[in-house]
């Protein structure tokens, strides 16, 4: 059942990955990142990572897909041919990673696996372990993260709201 | 673990400084346009309470928060540096906003919510916390080099260093997190523990370094990272330029060698090699590079990516010294960057002040027969410039002595000639102003002649500034001991 899953969703996502950049229209292009996206996240479910399922939907496919789409819409791209004679600088990278992928997996293959810190996820809800942590260990960091949010927000507003007067307005 | 009175009385200052921001946000759209300077005089206020604080603190050390944030005399130190650079900089901010006619209350919110996030990055025992403290810091700053907005070169510094600080911030966080697969924590003093038994050529732990390493070199301007220094130093608006060239260059470099000493002690072979690296590019390359600039706030950028590589000969001596004798490097930089405060932000405060009509008089040619005009002014800047170019007796000299012997002690004799001769090359750039002040008349025809804009808030500013060059450059004793008594310890 495992490995059923595990080739649906890799299977998917590596198909749809394909589209991103085979696609020529953009809205194409983005909408098959959103469908790889669900998938991802779906991988997530299947490793009992539930928390970081939820954290992949909201922020890829909530926020950063919307704001490509902004993009794209704001910018018309319907279709656009320039960028789809890059082969040559496609292939120099491409190549290297697939070298540097050839390389790495020859040295794990032969070097016996590096002892890693494994931390056991399977055993109670993720999501309330993170939470708990979040709200005691780490109370410090979640607010100063809650002031860099406050920051950047009163930042937009002051740099894009209306012209400001020549001269204060007494 | 339960939030105590304990933890919330450990980080009152840091409180009290998010808390008159807020107040200053928002106070700011119900306080008439006339009574606008009274937030700054909040703020200003804020600055004298706090500083009350952390010096009561100094000498009893204690951590909050499970060991996130350590209250000892390092971070103290660093906090009152910070304090009295960010109340210059209100200072500073009272004239120079009204000559630039930049009428954002928001300014001293984003100065105060800025100095919290420098406060969080030297306090910060524990990885998590000096990257959110370092982003805090950033993204005030990001905003505040873009505040005049009516000139395109500041949103191009604010978009600029945006755009730089968002990769930085993408390559430390990146270390950070191969760090915390290597060690298991991101606390410092477990990562240290982890790691103590390791090979320093431990590849995972040497790219997790590496990474780090180039995320702080980015705030630290240090070559090959400095590219977005000039042109943002140029573009922000002088008295921000001011503030980021002191302020989050000292709290970089605080939360920059509490990161390498206490959590990656173990790699010190490792890294002091490559910050020699770092340390001898930025040297070459800061001073050259100076002597062709023809505006005297790029001359200054390039000033200061110089001065961070003479910080950082402290830092390369502390990763080569034994451990015991490490901390008298550490606290050599510490005076250094102290000291470098005062001068460095002096000489940004005439040229904030020196107007052109409605501009800024920024370029080297407007600085011509300054001291026929206005003597005063130019003796100032002939003291700040002398010790930047590390002459006695200025503070500028002390500074770079310390280090130098602390150079010499580990055993780099040569990093430390190869750093005097480029402060000997310094000085050519740094006197060339002088000689334009003192010794050239202005072209004939220019209409608008630069004049010095005065006023009581700029008067108290360059005299602390003033004072602390004089004063710790003919008796630095106190400086060196209180440097020496908040240095950290490698363990």
């Amino acid at each position: 059942m495992d490995y059923l899953l595990f080739g649906y969703f890799a299977g998917v996502i590596a198909l749809t990955a394909v589209f991103v950049v085979a696609f020529r229209n953009p809205v194409y292009s983005a909408l098959s990142l959103l469908i790889m996206f669900f998938h991802v996240a779906g991988l997530y479910v299947t490793l009992h990572a539930e928390f970081l399922a939820a954290v992949q939907i909201i922020v890829y496919a909530g926020a950063i897909l919307v704001l490509y789409l902004f993009v794209i819409m704001l910018l018309n791209l319907k279709t656009d041919d320039r960028y789809h004679s890059q082969w040559r600088a496609a292939a120099v990278v491409g190549g290297a990673l697939l070298i540097e992928f050839l390389v790495l997996l020859a040295g794990s293959l032969s070097a016996p696996p590096a002892a890693v810190p494994r931390v056991d996820i399977e055993t109670g809800d993720n999501t309330l372990a993170i939470g708990e942590t979040l709200f005691s260990t780490y109370l410090f960091p979640f607010e100063v993260a809650s002031l860099i949010l406050l920051v950047a927000m009163i930042g937009a507003i002051v740099l894009a709201k209306r012209e400001v007067p020549e001269t204060p307005a007494s | 673990m339960m939030l105590s009175a304990h933890d919330l009385f450990a980080i009152l200052p840091e409180l009290l400084v998010i808390f008159a921001a807020c107040a200053v946000l928002a106070l700011d759209p119900i306080t008439p346009a006339a009574k606008k300077d009274g937030l700054a005089w909040l703020s200003l206020g804020t600055m004298a309470i706090c500083m009350g604080l952390t010096a009561a603190r100094f000498g009893s050390p204690t951590t909050a928060f499970g060991g996130l944030v350590v209250i000892d005399n390092y971070s103290c130190f660093w906090k009152l540096l910070l304090y009295f650079v960010t109340g210059l900089t209100i200072l500073l901010s009272l004239p120079y906003l009204k000559e630039e006619r930049i009428y954002f209350g928001e300014y001293y919110g984003f100065v105060l919510l800025a100095l919290s996030g420098m406060m969080v990055m030297v306090s910060g025992a524990d990885l998590l916390t000096i990257y959110l403290g370092t982003e805090l810091m950033s993204i005030s700053l990001y905003i505040m080099a873009g505040l005049k907005r009516a000139d395109a070169k500041s949103l191009e510094a604010s978009v600029k260093y945006f755009v730089l600080g968002a990769f930085s911030s993408g390559i430390l966080l990146y270390g950070i997190s191969l760090l915390y697969g290597s060690a298991g924590s991101t606390q410092l003093p477990a990562i240290a523990a982890a790691i103590a038994g390791r090979s320093p050529d431990d590849s995972l732990l040497l790219i997790a370094t590496i990474l780090i390493a180039v995320g702080f070199s980015f705030k630290l301007a240090v070559v090959p990272f400095h590219m977005w220094t000039p042109d943002v130093y140029q573009g922000a608006p002088t008295s921000v330029t001011a503030f980021m060239a002191v302020a989050s260059k000292a709290a970089s470099f605080g939360a920059f060698m509490r990161v390498f000493v206490e959590g990656l002690g173990g790699m010190r072979a490792n890294w002091s090699l490559m910050f020699l690296l770092l340390c001898m590019g930025t040297l070459i390359l800061g001073n050259i590079v100076a002597l062709v600039q023809t505006n005297v706030k790029r001359m200054l950028a390039y000033s200061s990516i110089a001065h961070a590589g003479y910080a950082l000969i402290g830092v390369v001596a502390a990763g080569r010294l034994a451990p015991t004798e490490a901390a008298s490097a550490i606290s050599s930089v510490m005076l250094y960057i102290a000291l470098y405060a005062f001068m460095t932000f002096g000489a940004f405060a005439i040229i904030a002040l020196l107007r052109k009509g409605g501009l800024e008089g920024d370029e080297i040619e407007d600085f011509s027969g300054l001291a026929k005009r206005h003597p005063f002014a130019a003796l100032l800047m002939l003291v700040f410039m002398v010790s930047l170019a590390g002459i006695p007796p200025t503070a500028g000299f002390i500074g770079k002595f310390y280090v130098f012997m602390s150079a010499v002690h580990a055993g780099l004799t040569w990093l430390a000639v190869l750093a005097l001769v480029f402060a000997a090359i310094s000085a050519y750039f740094y006197l060339r102003l002088v000689m334009v002040m003192y010794m050239r008349e202005p072209e004939a025809g220019t209409a608008l002649l630069p004049r010095f804009v005065s006023s009581p808030a700029l008067s108290i500013v360059l005299a602390c500034a003033i004072a602390g060059v004089v004063f710790f450059g003919l008796y630095p004793d106190p400086i060196v001991n209180l440097a020496t008594q908040a240095t950290l310890t490698l363990k």
